[in-house]
């Protein structure tokens, strides 16, 4: 295979329109902003460690709360990573090229901080090492860290690999007299020269690890969905589990990359990389994942419902009709129903619209894994009596809110470092692109926008 | 500092406060004063009783101690291990359970447990509308394929030969999963750090490795009074029900008592129709219910399980 040619000066359209730029105002705001809700996060957090997880409104059954029901929400979030760097690539769907590192930075954050958050949650988070030195393979818990280390590792790979080429631009971009800067590029280069050799490795190796993730993330959310579904408990007692979470997963994933694309997309001025064209063909993705979910839905919830057993039907009650009927149904009808509408006309899947409704998808996901966790923990097989009034319920207290904003700002504030250092559209994938001969017509979009 | 303290009121605890210094002493003490005696260190002028070998009560400076309490010696029991030859065994018997609340008093002083805490729950059931209400009071089951024990990540929680369901406080991580896993809603959680035994509270509870000693962030429950049952005793909660609900014993022997009367386990189970709660499940747990038939007492419910209410039964008398 011939190598890609990129030429590293200024009549490089791509290098001008791709190359990291530095913060303008508002991103410099939007970093301060991030940066002041991870150190009230920290601050929360110090006084959870201080005080126990007393300063949580978990209690002997809420012993669940919003820190479980963010951890799921984060490993749902980085399915999109594979889902667009693996599978849309076997499928071998030419526009996602623009699309697949702000996927994969999304997973990778994701995903690391679905692991500090599990951390969190720990009554004894001094003992983790317990669960290498003790770890017991008969435990869901043990599979999760298992798969979900595996699952960092092959997304960081996956993330970092396609990346070199690109830091070799930025490496051989950066002035000598820039001494730091110029040291961290070569030394992520990996002494990056661009032969053919190299390339044809890294196509190899994009290749093998495409494959690897599909299992792998698969693997994940089911193990993820086992931590509930192996209890007996009302609302997590169900072989859907599995399915169920993966394509919950699929449908926030997709949300979350739309939402954080078009960001960048506005933000950075990249119209002509990512045209309205993604967002209609991302659009109709996210309609079918989330015709998927629907699926998932009704049976997740008709099946008990028709029958309405006992516990069942207490916990059921309290979603369809009860204390959690207004957040069940916004998040039915706002993160699963509107967008499967709206996005069905044309007009629907312009760049706005899409975003907005990718917002209500992932906003919909992330209290959807809280009607997940909690409810159910409210409605034990022994009805919850003789405790105080307040253990009846379960409100998350600011030190839980505070922490679990710092997760998600924390998770943005590595994807913006990300876009600061390095392209977020891959530019040697994009020479590529463009130098191929084999572009059919359908997939240009290029050459549609022009 | 005189013997006439007024201020406990538990005889027992005291009894056996005086016990373990005495076993202290014989078991290290006396040698030790006896080199202490040797050594000139110079005296604290606070006195301290020991039980000396024939049986006199003996007065000695502090300074002729060694303070330090030789833990190996006490906590020989392996928190991982059960009482050899037995497999514990409860029946709860709900004819006769009124909510005194008794069992739960007791189990809260005897396990040192804050008055937010409870190992055992006295549960207000109703199987139906036309059924009549009925107390069942829930400790742990000490299921025989228990589910906490299985989703323990790190082994903290296992079963032991006697039946029991232990926890080891030094090894769980507080990930809860087991809490979650339990349909019985048996375990409890240390959820702040500033509940802590104080040193003789401490003293009392080691020799008995397997009773929780509340380390925060980690899970706890009822652990059928390993203390009690390492000396043939029964539970504190058995000895404490004025209605003799709970029969406690060793499936083996074939035997189980309420401290009134002694019955044989399958004889009792038989002729009372004793069965299990959610016997579905599959859990097989080891502690069997004698269903609300002929009660010994009309329902009366309370808002409350007020102490007040415990203190009426005990001066009615049973």
């Amino acid at each position: 295979m011939e190598p890609v040619k990129i030429k590293l000066d200024k009549s490089n359209q791509l290098l001008t329109d791709l190359m990291p730029k530095k913060f303008n105002a508002s991103g410099k705001l939007w970093v301060g902003v991030l940066l002041v809700i991870v150190v009230i996060g920290f601050y929360a957090y110090i006084r959870q460690l201080q005080k126990g997880l007393v300063v949580t409104d978990m209690r002997d059954f809420t012993s669940w709360g919003i820190y479980i029901s963010n951890f799921v929400f984060f490993v749902a979030i980085s399915l999109v990573g594979s889902l667009v760097s693996a599978i849309l690539k076997l499928a071998n769907v030419r526009w996602r090229t623009p699309l697949v590192r702000i996927s994969e930075i999304i997973a990778v954050a994701a995903i690391f901080f679905a692991a500090i958050i599990i951390i969190v949650d720990m009554g004894r988070p001094e003992r983790f090492w317990h669960l290498f030195a003790f770890g017991r393979l008969q435990s869901p818990i043990l599979w999760d860290v298992i798969v979900i280390t595996t699952y960092l590792v092959v997304s960081s790979l996956l993330l970092y690999i396609p990346l070199l080429p690109d830091i070799a631009i930025c490496r051989d971009l950066t002035p000598a007299s820039l001494k730091f800067k110029k040291w961290f590029y070569t030394f992520l280069a990996l002494n990056w020269r661009g032969t053919s050799q190299q390339y044809a490795l890294i196509h190899k190796c994009i290749n093998v690890l495409a494959v690897l993730v599909v299992p792998l993330a698969l693997g994940i959310h089911t193990v993820t969905s086992w931590l509930f579904a192996t209890t007996y408990r009302a609302g997590w007692d169900s072989s859907n589990f599995g399915p169920y979470f993966v394509a919950g997963a699929f449908q926030a994933g997709c949300g979350g990359v739309i939402a954080v694309t078009y960001v960048l997309r506005n933000h950075y001025n990249l119209k002509k990389y990512i045209t309205t064209k993604h967002f209609d063909n991302m659009a109709k993705l996210l309609v079918l994942l989330s015709l998927v979910y629907l699926y998932f839905n009704i049976n997740e919830y008709l099946v008990p419902g028709y029958k309405m057993k006992t516990v069942d039907g207490e916990h059921l009650k309290s979603l369809f009709t009860g204390h959690y009927a207004p957040l069940f149904w916004s998040v039915q009808i706002f993160g699963m129903v509107v967008p499967i509408v709206v996005m069905l006309f044309k007009k629907g899947r312009a760049p706005l619209p899409v975003f907005i409704v990718s917002l209500l998808v992932v906003v919909g996901a992330w209290f959807k894994r809280f009607l997940i966790v909690v409810p159910t923990l409210l409605h034990p097989f022994i009805p919850i009596q003789n405790v105080p009034a307040s253990w009846h319920t379960y409100m998350p207290t600011w030190e839980e809110w505070a922490i679990t904003s710092a997760s998600l700002a924390g998770a943005l504030l590595v994807i913006t470092f990300f876009v600061r250092l390095f392209p977020i559209i891959s530019i040697w994938e994009m020479t590529e692109e463009q130098q191929s001969p084999q572009i059919d017509e359908q997939t240009n979009l290029y050459e549609a926008q022009a | 500092m005189d013997s006439n303290n007024n201020e406990s009121n538990d005889s027992r605890r005291d009894f056996l406060r005086k016990g373990f210094v005495a076993t202290a002493a014989v078991a290290t003490g006396l040698g030790l004063v006896e080199t202490a005696c040797k050594e000139t260190k110079p005296k604290t002028g606070d006195k301290v009783k020991l039980l000396s070998p024939d049986g006199k009560i003996v007065e000695v400076d502090s300074s002729m101690i060694n303070p330090a309490i030789p833990d190996s010696l006490l906590s020989k029991h392996n928190v991982r291990e059960g009482v050899p030859g037995k497999k514990f065994v409860m029946v709860i018997d709900l004819s006769r359970c009124r909510n005194a609340g008794k069992c739960k008093s007791a189990c809260s002083k005897m396990h040192y447990l804050p008055d937010n805490r409870s190992y055992i729950k006295i549960n207000k059931m109703q199987d139906s509308d036309k059924a009549a209400p009925y107390w069942m009071p829930t400790p742990c089951f000490h299921c025989d394929n228990p589910p906490c024990v299985k989703v323990c990540p790190v082994g903290a929680t296992f079963k032991l030969t006697d039946g029991i369901v232990g926890i080891d406080n030094e090894r769980c991580i507080g990930c809860r999963f087991c809490m979650v896993a339990c349909p019985y809603s048996a375990r409890v959680f240390n959820w702040d750090t500033e509940y802590q035994l104080n040193i003789t509270q401490m003293n009392e509870i080691k020799p008995h490795a397997a009773c929780s000693t509340h380390v925060s962030g980690t899970v706890e429950k009822c652990d059928f009074c390993p203390t009690n049952t390492a000396k043939d005793e029964l539970p504190d909660c058995v000895q404490a029900c004025p209605n003799g609900v709970f029969y406690f014993g060793d499936e083996v022997e074939d035997v189980v008592s309420n401290g009134d009367e002694t019955v044989r386990l399958s004889q009792l189970l038989k002729d009372k129709s004793g069965y299990r709660y959610l016997e579905d499940l599959g859990t097989k747990p080891r502690v069997y219910y004698l269903p609300p038939v002929n009660r010994q007492f009309p329902f009366k419910d309370a808002e409350v399980p007020t102490e007040a209410e415990g203190q009426t039964t005990h001066e009615s008398g049973h």
